[in-house]
């Protein structure tokens, strides 16, 4: 069985998940990522879209993230930093899309105001964290 | 007699029905309080990794940033009022608006000129109401901020420092807001915001990030791993700005609803007081009624008994 490291998911106003895992790959903004255990000090800027980390005990989970870090400490201590972090779980799909549809409608419109952007980043993470629950 | 029985138990009864309300609403606050206090808790974990990234990134020599330059004389400065939307907090919100004042006066002293970004609907009308200009208001949620309120406010407020001066932008940004230090002792204070001066929360390691403008011109930063560092750099105090606003914000509600359970802990024992007095009155009144009903009527006795006694 593969080494196990801790993993920590915060989101700006509540931490999302904590615990041990065997695994987490991300999508940074300069491709997928992944981390094992003892792996080297990082700290990367993560795209919208999902993590997944594999977990101790071999269950696989999601996590929706619209922006944010991933920080790997010198002990391989991995800590996801999104503030709007969502485990995919939380999220339902139907919902998920049909805010994606609505914004992406409105970016259609011109609208390229900050909310919705963020809106759009959101969304889309949540999507594609939610449509493969794994 | 001051005043009728009947106008004193009116009296009694409309006070009582004023205390229940004040009594509900310390109530109210006093569990709100509660929850933004965990709010607060809830949020740390984030905080503490992100003002680690933040550290560890800031740690390599030569990193620049703009949201990092200190401007040696502020031509212009933003301030940002944190105060409530709602009344009956007492003096939280004149407290604030008091600071601002004091601060405005200091900036007038510097010869810098100022802009004004206002939370919280007293606020916002107390500026209205003198027709002091604000750059941007916001309203409806001093009392349970979230994030994503503090993401819009960052938003406006990086914008208008990155800003050239010469295009409307402000060299510093400064915040009055009220710091929660317990239920009993809220503290306002003025704090700056951007340039950022990043401190590790609660003390234990300090980085100053501030850098002279001199300093910075021979920054050279050209290679990719640089350009690198910069973007995530970057990302990195754009969510750290967006981080402090929210902890501003929260520590505002703390204070907010603090400050309203206490006056309404106030009204609330001043009712009691009240009833307490007019149900004193109303038994005086009521006493001195019967004595007055005794005497009349011994007294008619008397003078009956006298007119029998002659006629007799």
């Amino acid at each position: 069985m593969a080494e196990s490291f801790s993993v920590d998911v915060v989101a700006a106003d509540r931490r999302v998940w904590q615990g041990r895992a065997t695994q987490v790959v991300a999508t940074t903004v300069t491709g997928e990522i992944g981390i094992l255990a003892h792996h080297i000090p990082l700290i990367a800027a993560l795209a919208p879209g999902r993590a997944e980390i594999t977990v101790e005990d071999g269950r696989r989970m999601a996590v929706a993230v619209a922006g944010g870090f991933l920080s790997v400490s010198e002990g391989g201590e991995t800590t996801i930093i999104s503030p709007y972090a969502q485990l995919a779980d939380e999220i339902s799909l139907a919902q998920a899309e049909r805010d994606l549809r609505q914004v992406q409608k409105a970016r259609e419109d011109g609208d390229l105001s900050l909310e919705t952007e963020r809106r759009y980043h959101r969304a889309l993470a949540q999507v594609r964290a939610a449509a493969r629950k794994v | 007699m001051a005043a009728s029985l009947r106008e004193l138990r009116e009296r009694n009864r409309s006070v009582r029905a004023t205390q229940k309300i004040t009594r509900a609403m310390e109530l109210i606050a006093a569990s709100r309080i509660t929850k933004a206090q965990q709010a607060a808790q809830e949020a740390l974990p984030y905080t503490r990794a992100l003002n680690r990234a933040v550290r560890d990134v800031l740690g390599h020599a030569g990193v620049y940033h703009p949201l990092l330059i200190k401007a040696p004389h502020p031509r212009r400065s933003a301030v940002l009022v944190l105060a409530s939307d709602r009344g009956l907090s007492g003096a939280y919100s004149s407290n604030v608006l008091r600071k601002a004042e004091e601060l405005f006066r200091n900036l007038d002293d510097k010869h810098s000129e100022r802009q004004l970004y206002v939370c919280g609907r007293k606020a916002v009308d107390y500026y209205k109401y003198r027709s002091r200009p604000m750059a941007d208001h916001w309203e409806g949620f001093s009392d349970h901020p979230s994030y994503a309120d503090a993401d819009l406010i960052a938003h406006v407020l990086m914008e208008a420092f990155l800003r050239p001066y010469e295009d409307g932008g402000v060299d510093e940004i400064n915040i009055v807001h009220t710091r929660f230090v317990s239920m009993l002792a809220q503290e306002t204070r003025v704090r700056r915001l951007l340039p950022l001066e990043v401190v590790e929360a609660g003390g234990a390691g300090r980085v100053e990030a501030l850098y002279d403008f001199e300093a910075d011109t021979d920054g050279t930063a050209d290679d990719a791993a640089d350009d690198a560092a910069y973007g995530l750099l970057d990302e990195l105090l754009s969510l750290y700005v967006r981080n402090r606003i929210h902890f501003y914000l929260m520590q505002a509600a703390a204070s907010e609803l603090a400050s309203k359970q206490r006056a309404m802990k106030a009204a609330t024992d001043n009712a009691q007081q009240l009833i307490e007095d007019l149900t004193r009155q109303a038994n005086q009144a009521r006493q001195s009624q019967i004595t007055q009903e005794i005497t009349e009527i011994v007294g008619g006795a008397q003078a009956l008994s006298e007119v029998k006694t002659r006629m007799e």
